[in-house]
């Protein structure tokens, strides 16, 4: 076992916190972005929709819920051009894992609305505001309040997850790890400062995590 | 504040053979209801009669089985199911005030009673605040307009909610328990806001066990027993000299608990 080789390290930051500012984050955020549309949808579905809607829905859970995410990120890369639809890599990693975010992210969702009391309806429709006005105005904003902390925790899991995305040829953080660990076999280093960067990128996380919770607790009944 | 223009006894609210039942438990069974503009109802009542449910289906919050509800000009006949365009129409002739409040943790007290005149009734927002400011300042609230209600105790919550149900500028205005959830020490102050609405001549029906209350400031008190009025008459009458041993009774145990 050798030393670990300090200027390799450190010249090796730069690359990797590239990766990380160029690919992870940004791939993270936009289908987080996606997800998160994706997930409010299908949870209005699932509570609101007609019988076919629902099952569609809940189907759709399932799913994303019962598959592991590297088979739907490959079912999309290198499954789809088999039926003739080629899609580069960036969007294919932005298409599974925000059907993947969509899917846990909904259930939180659904969950959410579900626990503002129901004499906030009353109270919405009461003022004269329809369905969907109650939902925007009034029980979203409670609901979202509820939804932060289990939604932040599927944001930090996206984070990470998308080092899966390095299979597909996607440069993010890992990949730009693995490439110089290739070349100059400094494995343990290399991983190990990987692990570091997402680790402080979810540390940051967090933080603001803490920060949006505070600032959304006026959304909550007390 | 601006009540309904007191006029001459007409039926502002009439109900014809209301009934609702939750799966095999019937709450209403045709309910026959008038009340005249600028009159006050009190119903009573003892807990699980439908007085509430009863109350609810004045503004189709509970959407009834059968009959129809009139609010002015409006009538919606339940023989079939009404679509959510005609509740809001009937919706929109009420307002209503809630046992819990209900009020909108996530808005200031100016916004919870701002939210319905600008977002729904889509009116000036600067003129609806000053409305609103001035609705807090006729019950000594003004300073807690940015307070959210969390803040505040539950006399003020609901105070906040009667605003709240005013500044909609109703014809009718609904009241399920208002004191119910209320602490002794501070139902005096709502039922005190409550009594000053009448005097302004507001068309009310009120849902409550305060009896006192419905003796002085009610004209008409309904007696509801098992999904029926089963009597109903001026407070005198009713409370005073029951013609329902069933009323008696009821009565008699509001007023000698022990």
């Amino acid at each position: 076992m050798t030393a670990i080789d300090w200027d390799l390290a450190l010249e090796s930051l730069g690359p990797l916190v590239g990766g990380a500012i160029r690919g992870t984050i940004p791939l993270a955020l936009a289908s987080f972005a996606v997800g998160m549309v994706l997930a409010v949808a299908v949870a209005l579905m699932r509570l609101y929709g007609n019988r076919v809607v629902k099952t569609g829905a809940r189907l759709y859970v399932s799913v994303v819920r019962g598959t592991p995410l590297l088979v739907q990120l490959f079912v999309v890369f290198y499954g789809l051009p088999s039926l003739g639809l080629t899609i580069n890599p960036w969007p294919s990693a932005i298409i599974a894992f925000s059907l993947n975010v969509g899917g846990y992210a909904a259930e939180v969702v659904r969950a959410a609305i579900l626990s503002v009391p129901k004499g906030q309806w009353e109270a919405a429709y009461m003022i004269g505001m329809s369905r969907r006005v109650s939902l925007t105005r009034v029980i979203l904003p409670q609901a979202s309040r509820v939804a932060l902390p289990p939604l932040s925790n599927t944001f930090i899991s996206l984070v990470k997850d998308t080092s899966l995305a390095s299979l597909i040829l996607v440069t993010e953080l890992f990949r730009e790890a693995q490439q110089v660990a290739a070349f100059s076999q400094e494995f343990m280093a290399l991983y190990v400062e990987a692990a570091i960067v997402y680790w402080v990128v979810c540390l940051a996380l967090s933080s603001g995590q803490s920060a949006l919770e505070r600032r959304l607790d006026q959304y909550v009944a007390h | 504040m601006l009540p309904t223009e007191p006029t001459e006894a007409s039926p502002l609210l009439s109900i014809h053979g209301v009934s609702k039942s939750f799966g095999e438990t019937e709450v209403l069974r045709s309910v026959d209801l008038q009340v005249n503009r600028g009159e006050v109802l009190a119903v009573i009542g003892a807990s699980g009669s439908g007085k509430t449910t009863l109350l609810r289906c004045l503004n189709g919050l509970e959407v009834p089985d059968a009959g129809s509800v009139t609010i002015a000009e409006t009538t919606v006949d339940f023989s079939a199911r009404p679509s959510s365009r005609e509740l809001r129409a009937l919706r929109d002739r009420s307002a209503m005030v809630f046992q819990n409040y209900h009020l909108f943790p996530h808005r200031t007290v100016l916004e919870n009673i701002a939210e319905g005149p600008v977002v729904v009734q889509r009116r000036p927002r600067d003129q609806v605040h000053g409305e609103a400011l001035a609705l807090l300042e006729s019950v000594g609230m003004a300073h807690r307009a940015g307070a959210y209600p969390h803040e505040l105790s539950g006399g003020q919550q609901q105070r906040v909610g009667i605003l709240r149900a005013l500044a909609l500028r109703p014809e009718l205005l609904l009241f399920d328990e208002p004191t119910s959830a209320l602490d002794p020490e501070l139902v005096g102050d709502v039922l005190a806001l409550m009594r000053d609405l009448a005097a302004e001549g507001w068309t009310m029906v009120v849902v409550t066990h305060e009896l006192q209350f419905a003796r002085e400031v009610a004209q008409q008190v309904a007696f509801v027993d098992q999904g029926r009025v089963l009597e109903q008459g001026v407070p005198a009458e009713v409370l005073r000299a029951p013609r329902e041993e069933r009323t008696r009774q009821f009565v008699h145990r509001l007023l000698h608990p022990l």
